[in-house]
């Protein structure tokens, strides 16, 4: 008898199957060693019977896909035509404490084929408030400690390490290559010297700052604002770090992607922000 | 003479540099990015650039944290 054949996706590769097959079939078939079935986004026990157009993911708990399989399967959740642009796209990140340990994270998951980190701090127990590092990488070069941690995020990515003062000579050589800067440092004159610099000595190439996301004061007040065709700042403007006004995981963390998204919009072409 | 500071008029005497508008307006050259007529000028330049009448200067001041 001549079953009906049917379009699935497993482990995001088209595959054509029998209709009404149960999953364990597929599974001793295709993957034997897995010991997890999800289909269309939930695990499902082995006696469901495949369906048209089913998106099936098969993996073994603990062990790591293979480089080209996890690009896949992260991907798969991207809108359609996004991945191919972030793989080409460049990315620099001046800084890597709470906005630039947060925004590196959210580009490497985005998929960000290069992204440069520079900073030339190490992490202390004090910036586990809102950073994205452990406790066991305290004393650590916090661009050593992030590039292992985008490393197990997404291998994929292309992480470039600078450990070392960025100042207004070092500026141009260090992101001219970048296609977009991010600004993610924590003083506000080291942020002015940065844009500056950068607005100056490297023409063409965007740049994406942040300003005013201390404290616990609403996290609407947080927005992309357009200053020119090249440059972007993120934040309310207004609250700054100081005495009795903390810098908080929240906003900081709103504040970090919102130059995330900034960046990703750049990518794909889209204006980040109206103009004021 | 009058010049348009972040979108908003404002009435100068002549001769004003661009430093002495950042002491007018309260504003730490340290901590600023200074956009003249579209340009933004470098440190260097904050002294020695008089304001004309009509200029348009955008001041994007940066405050500390992140």
């Amino acid at each position: 008898m001549n079953r009906k054949q049917i379009q699935i996706y497993l482990n995001e590769r088209s595959l054509t199957v029998a209709a009404k097959m149960p999953l364990r079939d597929l599974q001793q078939q295709q993957c034997p060693n897995a010991d997890l079935l999800i289909v269309n986004g939930y695990p499902c026990p082995d006696d469901h019977l495949i369906a048209d157009q089913d998106h099936i993911v098969m993996i073994r708990r603990g062990v790591a896909p293979s480089p080209q399989e996890l690009e896949a399967l992260m991907m798969a959740r991207h809108t359609p035509g996004v991945h191919a642009k972030v793989k080409k796209a460049r990315v620099g990140i001046a800084g890597a404490g709470g906005l630039g340990s947060a925004i590196a994270i959210a580009l490497a998951r985005t998929g960000v084929g290069f992204i440069r980190i520079a900073d030339f701090d190490v992490v202390e127990p004090s910036n586990l408030n809102r950073q994205q590092y452990f406790v066991d990488q305290i004393g650590l070069p916090k661009v050593h400690a992030l590039r292992d941690n985008l490393q197990r995020i997404n291998p994929l990515v292309t992480v470039d390490s600078y450990y070392g003062k960025i100042t207004a000579e070092n500026v141009n050589e260090l992101f001219a290559d970048m296609d977009i800067l991010v600004e993610a440092f924590d003083r506000a004159d080291q942020k002015a010297m940065l844009a500056n610099t950068f607005l100056r000595d490297v023409p063409e190439k965007y740049l994406v700052a942040a300003s005013g996301m201390a404290g616990y004061e609403p996290g609407n007040s947080i927005r992309t604002r357009k200053i020119n065709n090249r440059f972007y700042l993120c934040g309310d403007n207004l609250t700054s770090a100081g005495p009795g006004c903390g810098l908080m995981a929240p906003r900081v963390g709103i504040a970090a992607h919102h130059q995330a998204n900034a960046v990703l919009r750049l990518i794909l072409g889209e204006d980040p922000a109206t103009q004021g | 003479m009058r010049i348009t500071v972040n979108g908003k008029h404002k009435q100068i005497t002549d001769p004003t540099s661009i430093a002495a508008l950042f002491e007018m307006v309260g504003v730490n050259p340290e901590q600023v990015v200074a956009e003249h007529n579209g340009t933004i000028l470098a440190p260097q330049q904050y002294r020695e650039t008089i304001l004309r009448e009509g200029d348009t200067i955008e001041l994007i001041q940066f405050v500390g944290g992140g």
